[in-house]
């Protein structure tokens, strides 16, 4: 991280308690950059976070206000801080679990208010810090410790779905592509309204040692090859799209569209 | 021992002992409304510019006047999605610098436990207006009940001290809300007024005062927002926004909000200040009120709506001769135990009427020796004065 960068960082912190090969710290990264390059007055940050490995990426880390509260209330604690003074800029980053699960219906009514919140989430698709039980986003098949036979059920689609809950601004991008997503970062933080950025962030500790992924370049390669551009999407069939992080950024405007349009992420089993 | 808020402590008292007086003649608006109408306009006189709540009888009436009376003084009011959104909203509003609130009832106050547990590990003021109804469970939502004692103190998990005030009238639901935001900010705690369906709902008159003392928190980037180094301490409480880098987490933190998850000494120091802060202050924080206590053999020990019929019945045992008094606890938590423990070895017994199973009974059991006689009712209904009259009656 460029010394630029490291303002943004509390004195002190020698180290992220993230694992070894966590793509948490890259999205950490990203969103101080992001913040950095839009010029914002750093007073007026607020970051909240829930319970998770992901709610520790604000929480200590970034010096600002930081709001580490309860599992899955993030967005609903945003909400409220947002209203009591407007002039915050409120940045939500939590993991997929705490945001979709036990949180999810924070997040489908703070987008279908326009609540002016930008949501980050990022999704290893796994909990990774109770010890690699299956979530909301867990792939079809996969393996966890809830999952000892593989996952049964299929994964939320987060941008279909918060993209119909009615959020102003959607983007999807893995942490294999720093510069998109941080790019997509700021332009949900200029959203007025809602805006939800999904990060695909790969979990080698809990996600990739329970599904054989012996190395963790192997599981950046995974997701790189997973994840396909909004409008290559576009021209390929069903079958092809299956299992696949279909990346790029959504408007309202797109759901009139969606008929013809394939799915957006990797739900379908 | 003199602290900083001693002052705002006793002012907060002679508010709630104004009840019912003409303090303020000049100033006085007088006001034919129900409690929970009452109850909004004083946390609006309070100072509260924020309210998040979701509809539920019997409390309602508070979040519907709330989103009037807001909008006119440019306040923020939003209804949630449920009761755990809201109270989380109402404590992200308090970090951004508002006085904040919610309103609600017995299940709605049970899914608020967690928020309120988070509420009282980081220190942040609130104000929460539970006005109780019949349960266990869905039970009957519009009548009334007083059930949910236990709960405001032991509903949260693990060992947490807080602050409730019990009202007997319209007049109490706007004195005891000004009172729980005062008490609120000097403490930096969610405060609970626990109101019931009986008094929400009653219609009387009463006088909405402006002239009253106004607390407000220590707003400071000064000192450590999460330690004190008094053991009893309230630490000064910088707002999002302020410049502080705050680090509000409900994690064990030291005193600058740092996560300290695996440190004895950390978790024992905070857990023990947050009790201490509570109870070191447990003889400024009771309010009770005597009535005809100075001969009295037995004694009547109620609170809330409960005790205005309590009040009718000791009047008419008095009448024929009998000496019996009532001790009206307007502080259920942190208990009123000094005042209770006072009547030990004074008095020869002591009645409990309540709108529950001895969830106070039990408490007056634990200070006071002599013959205790609990009535619980639970049948949805105020337990009549012809009731505990002969209650009382069969105590002689």
């Amino acid at each position: 991280m460029p010394r630029s960068l490291e303002a943004y960082l509390r004195p002190g912190l020698k180290a992220t308690t993230f694992c070894p090969g966590c793509g948490h710290g890259i999205l950490l990264h990203a969103v101080i950059r992001a913040v950095h390059e839009l010029g914002l007055d750093r007073r007026e940050l607020l970051f909240v976070s829930g319970i998770g490995c992901a709610a520790w990426i604000p929480s200590p880390h970034i010096l600002a206000d930081t709001l580490h509260t309860l599992h899955g209330r993030a967005v609903a604690y945003a909400t409220g801080a947002k209203l009591a003074n407007p002039k915050l800029t409120v940045i939500v980053v939590s993991g997929d679990g705490d945001l979709v699960s036990i949180g999810g219906n924070h997040l489908i009514h703070a987008a279908r208010r326009g609540i002016d919140l930008t949501v980050i989430c990022a999704n290893n698709e796994i909990y990774g810090m109770t010890g690699g039980q299956a979530g909301p986003t867990t792939p079809c098949g996969a393996l966890s410790a809830t999952t000892p036979a593989g996952n049964p059920h299929p994964a939320f689609d987060l941008v279909r779905l918060v993209l119909g809950a009615g959020a102003a601004y959607v983007a999807r991008y893995p942490v294999t592509q720093p510069r998109p997503l941080t790019d997509a970062i700021k332009r949900a933080i200029r959203t007025p309204g809602f805006a939800f950025v999904e990060v695909a962030s790969p979990c080698p500790t809990q996600f990739g040692r329970r599904n054989r992924f012996d190395d963790v370049g192997a599981l950046y390669d995974r997701i790189r090859k997973l994840s396909v551009a909004r409008a290559e999407a576009a021209g390929l069939p069903e079958e092809e799209l299956r299992g696949r992080i279909v990346v790029g950024e959504w408007t309202p405007g797109d759901l009139r569209l969606a008929a013809g349009e394939p799915p957006a992420g990797g739900a379908a089993c | 021992m003199r602290r900083e808020d001693d002052g705002a402590l006793a002012a907060g008292r002679r508010i709630s002992e104004t009840t019912g007086a003409r303090s303020h003649p000049g100033n006085a608006a007088r006001r034919y409304a129900t409690g929970n109408e009452a109850a909004a306009h004083g946390a609006i006189a309070a100072g509260c510019r924020f309210y998040a709540g979701y509809p539920i009888t019997p409390s309602s009436e508070i979040m519907e006047g709330m989103a009037e009376l807001l909008s006119r003084v440019g306040g923020a009011f939003i209804q949630m999605e449920d009761e755990i959104a809201s109270i989380s909203a109402v404590i992200g509003a308090a970090w951004a610098g508002a006085k904040a609130m919610t309103a609600t009832s017995g299940p709605g106050f049970s899914l608020m436990m967690e928020g309120l547990g988070y509420a009282v590990f980081t220190e942040t003021p609130c104000v929460i207006i539970d006005v109780q109804r019949a349960g266990p469970c869905t039970g009957q939502a519009t009548r009334v009940g007083s059930g949910d004692v236990m709960q405001s103190k032991w509903g949260m998990h693990d060992d947490v001290e807080i602050v409730a005030l019990s009202p007997w009238s319209v007049q109490e639901m706007y004195d005891l809300t000004i009172h729980a935001f005062n008490l609120a900010e000097r403490l930096r705690l969610p405060v609970f007024v626990l109101a019931d369906e009986a008094v929400g709902h009653l219609h009387e008159t009463a006088e909405f005062h402006e002239r009253f003392e106004i607390a407000n928190r220590v707003r400071s980037n000064e000192g450590t927002p999460f330690g004190s180094p008094d053991p009893a301490g309230v630490p000064p409480m910088p707002c999002f926004g302020d410049g502080a880098n705050l680090l509000v987490t409900g994690s064990t933190h030291d005193e600058h909000g740092y996560r300290r998850v695996e440190e004895p000494e950390a978790h024992a120091r905070l857990v023990e200040r947050l009790r201490r802060k509570v109870l070191d202050r447990r003889d400024e924080l009771a309010d009770v009120e005597r009535h005809l206590l100075d001969d009295a053999e037995v004694v009547v020990v109620a609170y809330g709506f409960t005790a205005r019929g309590a009040l009718a019945a000791v009047r008419e045992v008095r009448r024929a001769g009998k000496k019996v008094g009532l001790l009206r606890l307007r502080t259920l938590w942190p208990f009123p135990e000094r005042e209770i423990a006072a009547l030990d070895g004074k008095v020869r017994a002591v009645f409990v009427p309540e709108m529950n199973h001895g969830q106070v009974a039990g408490e007056v059991q634990k200070r006071f020796r002599g013959e205790l006689r609990a009535y619980g009712q639970t049948n949805g209904e105020v337990i009549p004065v012809a009731t505990m009259r002969a209650e009382l009656e069969r105590m002689f």
